[in-house]
């Protein structure tokens, strides 16, 4: 398959603007991150960075690709309890049960640590985005919704009936370890910048894709897929990479969680995860490089504070969704950055 | 395990089917002319059946008068969140539509959560439904049985207005093409009103069948509803036929499942769902 070239030198002022708006965003939000555990509860922001990086893989999808994923909780609650149970358990296939007839393996590993629990996590994520992907992409737009929603619910009859994931009580008091064997993450705070640090990476990894040679097909597609077509891209290929990119990511977001958090549960492979992400991209701003982490900060923030009112917050998020969809499509960050577009150019 | 238990079984199929089929076709309907997924069908559902539940603990009004009043009043909230919200959406892609009855399924299922709780509420099935038969080789509770036909029936009912009457013909017409059939001086916005109202009605009255079968609560339609989902992924949305043969086909399939391996019940419409997008992407009764 050959590429077409991309011409180097037509980088225009729009462009130059785009790239130092987004680098200027980028540092005065680790310089935000870096302090905030100081002057918030850190707990709250760490779970807010594990959702951001989950958004942000969403945002892949939807805001360069164009494809809704309704299903995304199953990379991100699947990714977690592989990272628990092989950080608990390590892996123990003594027999495997197919069909109720036993067959023998004898597998053992000891516990993982945290750092290669979340690589092997991440792996195992980006098989299944494989999978999910190849059946996802035979359809398009409402259908491609409904596909992943049902593969998500599949998966997640399977995590509430298979023997490793604890059931309705899921994997609980995962052990954090020590980071490459040397640093003891029982710190809150050195485990906080290390989800930060797995935060910008993620993010940086997402801007990199977007800004991409790839990305810009992708981008192509979402416009108009007839005509990237016609000019001679595969476009299932590039739909199934976008996808298997956002899975992979959505991983690292749920694995982190599960070492972080030092748990894994339904919760996080329930549907109403898949609809959270989407309410945490719209919030923020699909399409923009850093509105899901907004997003992301304003759903979390919704719920750890809001807790005791219970139901109410499904309800809130319910009117949100409405108001954002009938009269706020850009999200919060997609207004600013066209006010400052505005601004820009008079 | 014995045949008894295995008709059991299927009779459950059925009754789950004649829903999915109930549902389905609600969906398609719905698609057809307004080009979105209602994920609020499964709450509109839910709302159909709480209607009932209402109806005869608060004005005393029995089951029958329920099968009819529940999807008038339930569809009429259809209307009104059509008019409201819905028509904004028409000229942006068809993704905001779906977000938007999300919403509007957290919304109504969360009120009523906060309001009854999680835990179930009963509604007995009136008085001349009670009991059953014996055939024999099974006992047939004479409530499915009435829930099975009647099923059959508004499936076929709503088939045949589809495909066989003028006004089914306008509907199909303005699905192909609205401004044409708008240029014919039919109706077209006022058309697309009623028939999301019909299709949410059409949810309705399968949550007034559902009520004494199973209990009523604020989250039987959720997961009722990704079930459904599948089962318009399976059949393909372009036919109304297809949507009721699916539908019931499913839920037979599902009652089998049950029985000869309980472990994959929950899952087998999924798993034939991904077997389905392999061989016939664009579904088992749907047009490219």
């Amino acid at each position: 398959m050959k590429e077409p070239e991309i011409p180097q030198n037509l980088t225009s002022r729009d462009e130059i603007w785009e790239a130092r708006y987004h680098r200027n965003s980028f540092l005065l939000m680790m310089v935000v991150l870096a302090i905030a555990p100081w002057l918030i509860y850190p707990q709250f922001v760490m779970l807010a960075l594990c959702f951001g990086l989950f958004a942000c893989a969403f945002n892949l999808l939807i805001g360069f690709g164009g494809l809704l994923s309704f299903g995304h909780a199953m990379f991100l609650g699947m990714s977690s309890y592989f990272a628990a149970y092989l950080a608990k358990s390590g892996l123990n296939l003594e027999t495997v049960t197919i069909f109720s007839r036993p067959f023998t393996l004898g597998l053992h590993m000891a516990p993982l640590s945290p750092a290669l629990a979340i690589v092997a996590a991440v792996a195992g994520t980006t098989v299944l985005g494989y999978v999910a992907g190849l059946l996802a992409i035979k359809r398009q737009g409402i259908y491609f919704a409904m596909i992943t929603l049902a593969l998500a619910q599949m998966v997640f009859f399977f995590c509430l009936q298979a023997p490793f994931t604890g059931g309705e009580d899921g994997i609980q008091a995962v052990p954090r370890g020590k980071l490459f064997g040397v640093w003891s993450l029982s710190d809150d705070m050195l485990m906080y910048y290390v989800v930060m640090a797995v935060f910008a990476a993620g993010v940086l990894l997402i801007y990199r894709i977007i800004h991409s040679p790839f990305g810009q097909v992708l981008k192509a597609i979402r416009e108009n897929e007839p005509r990237a077509i016609s000019i001679g891209y595969r476009t299932e290929r590039y739909k199934l990479a976008a996808f298997v990119l956002s899975a992979a990511l959505s991983g690292l977001a749920g694995a982190t969680k599960a070492i972080a958090f030092q748990n894994a549960s339904l919760t996080d492979v329930q549907w109403q995860m898949s609809g959270e992400v989407v309410l945490m991209t719209l919030v923020g701003g699909m399409g923009t490089v850093f509105g899901p982490v907004v997003g992301a900060f304003v759903i979390v923030a919704m719920q750890f504070y809001l807790s005791d009112l219970g139901s109410w917050v499904a309800i809130a998020q319910g009117i949100i969704f409405v108001v954002c969809v009938l009269a706020f499509r850009r999200g919060i960050v997609g207004e600013i950055e066209a006010w400052l577009r505005a601004r820009q150019r008079p | 395990m014995s045949t008894q238990a295995l008709f059991g079984q299927l009779l459950i199929g059925l009754i789950n089917g004649s829903f999915y089929a109930l549902l389905s076709l609600g969906l398609a309907v719905i698609f057809g002319l307004l080009n979105i997924i209602n994920f609020a069908h499964g709450a509109q559902y839910m709302l159909g059946a709480f209607a009932a539940y209402f109806l005869l603990n608060k004005a005393g009004l029995s089951y029958w008068w329920a099968l009819v009043v529940a999807p008038l009043v339930v569809g009429a909230t259809g209307v009104a969140i059509e008019r409201l919200m819905l028509q904004r959406l028409y000229k942006l892609d068809h993704l905001y539509g779906l977000l938007l009855t999300f919403g509007l399924a957290l919304i109504f299922e969360g009120v009523f959560r906060n309001e009854f709780g999680s835990a179930g509420l009963p509604y007995s099935a009136p008085e001349s439904l009670t009991g059953g038969l014996n055939l024999g080789f099974m006992f047939l509770p004479r409530y499915r049985a009435w829930v099975i036909g009647a099923s059959l029936v508004i499936c076929l009912g709503t088939w045949f207005t589809i495909e066989r009457t003028r006004l089914g013909a306008n509907l199909r017409a303005a699905t192909e093409n609205p401004t044409l059939v708008q240029a014919f001086g039919v109706n077209v916005p006022r058309m697309i009103t009623l028939t999301y109202g019909a299709g949410v009605g059409l949810a309705a009255l399968a949550g007034v069948f559902a009520a004494p079968i199973y209990q009523v609560s604020p989250q039987m339609g959720s997961s009722l509803i990704i079930v459904v989902f599948a089962v318009v992924v399976i059949g393909g949305m372009g036919s109304i036929m297809g949507s009721i043969v699916t539908g019931f086909g499913l839920g037979l399939i599902e009652g089998l499942t049950k029985y000869f391996y309980p472990e994959a019940s929950n899952t087998v419409i999924f798993v034939i769902m991904a077997i389905v997008l392999m061989v016939r992407p664009q579904g088992l009764f749907g047009q490219r």
